[in-house]
């Protein structure tokens, strides 16, 4: 599989702020609104993101959470690579 | 998702999970720098600079079903997890719900007034 080019640096969304007008594209606004508090709840809607990533076999790509709607998602947090647990 | 870069998760999938796992883990290996997604989620420990151990169920619907949290020194359960999880499909499939424990092919309950205070006779732990 060819491999992914893939600079130093590399901006991320992190967390998409939910808002009532975000299924309309914004025509050059306020900018989205960053989040600093928990959201998530069970039973409420998944806060979405978007984050740099590395998937075995296909090299480096950004990935989006709500790309992944209409399956089952686990969504694991981890202190560290190369930790011990 | 670790607060690690991209290039950090592809050198620890190369040099030590595929060793572990075969073939190295199959799911994407998600970049938190900064803690903002974790901040989200609850799990980013500022004073470490670290997200500590969370674990989201999440349905087909985009509703988070479950969350674990714990601090760093004790892993997660792989089987309870999947057990979670055939749980809530059992249960968005059929409406059942499930008592204590409950593993696929054991009895279900169904919600209702005829359940109130009948539980005993229909579950035995």
């Amino acid at each position: 599989m060819p491999e992914i080019k893939d600079g130093c640096v590399k901006p991320a969304r992190g967390p998409i702020a939910p808002t009532p007008e975000s299924a309309a594209p914004s025509g050059g606004g306020a900018p989205a609104q960053e989040v600093k508090r928990m959201l998530a709840q069970v039973g409420k809607e998944a806060p979405d993101f978007e984050a740099n990533a590395f998937v075995a076999g296909m090299g480096f790509k950004p990935v989006k959470l709500s790309g992944y709607k209409g399956q089952w998602i686990v969504l694991c947090f981890y202190p560290g690579d190369f930790t011990f647990v | 998702m670790s607060t690690d870069s991209r290039f950090v998760h592809k050198i620890w999938q190369e040099q030590e999970l595929s060793k572990m796992v075969k073939g190295g883990v199959p799911f994407p290996m998600l970049s938190d720098g900064g803690g903002k997604i974790g901040t989200v989620y609850g799990v980013y420990d500022e004073a470490a600079g670290v997200d500590i151990r969370g674990r989201f169920i999440i349905d087909p619907d985009f509703v988070i079903r479950a969350m674990e949290v714990l601090t760093p020194e004790v892993g997660r359960s792989p089987d309870e997890l999947i057990r979670q999880i055939k749980a809530f499909q059992h249960s968005r499939n059929t409406g059942e719900v499930m008592p204590s424990g409950w593993q696929p092919g054991q009895v279900t309950l169904q919600p209702g007034p005829a359940l109130v205070g009948k539980v005993w006779e229909v579950w035995k732990p």
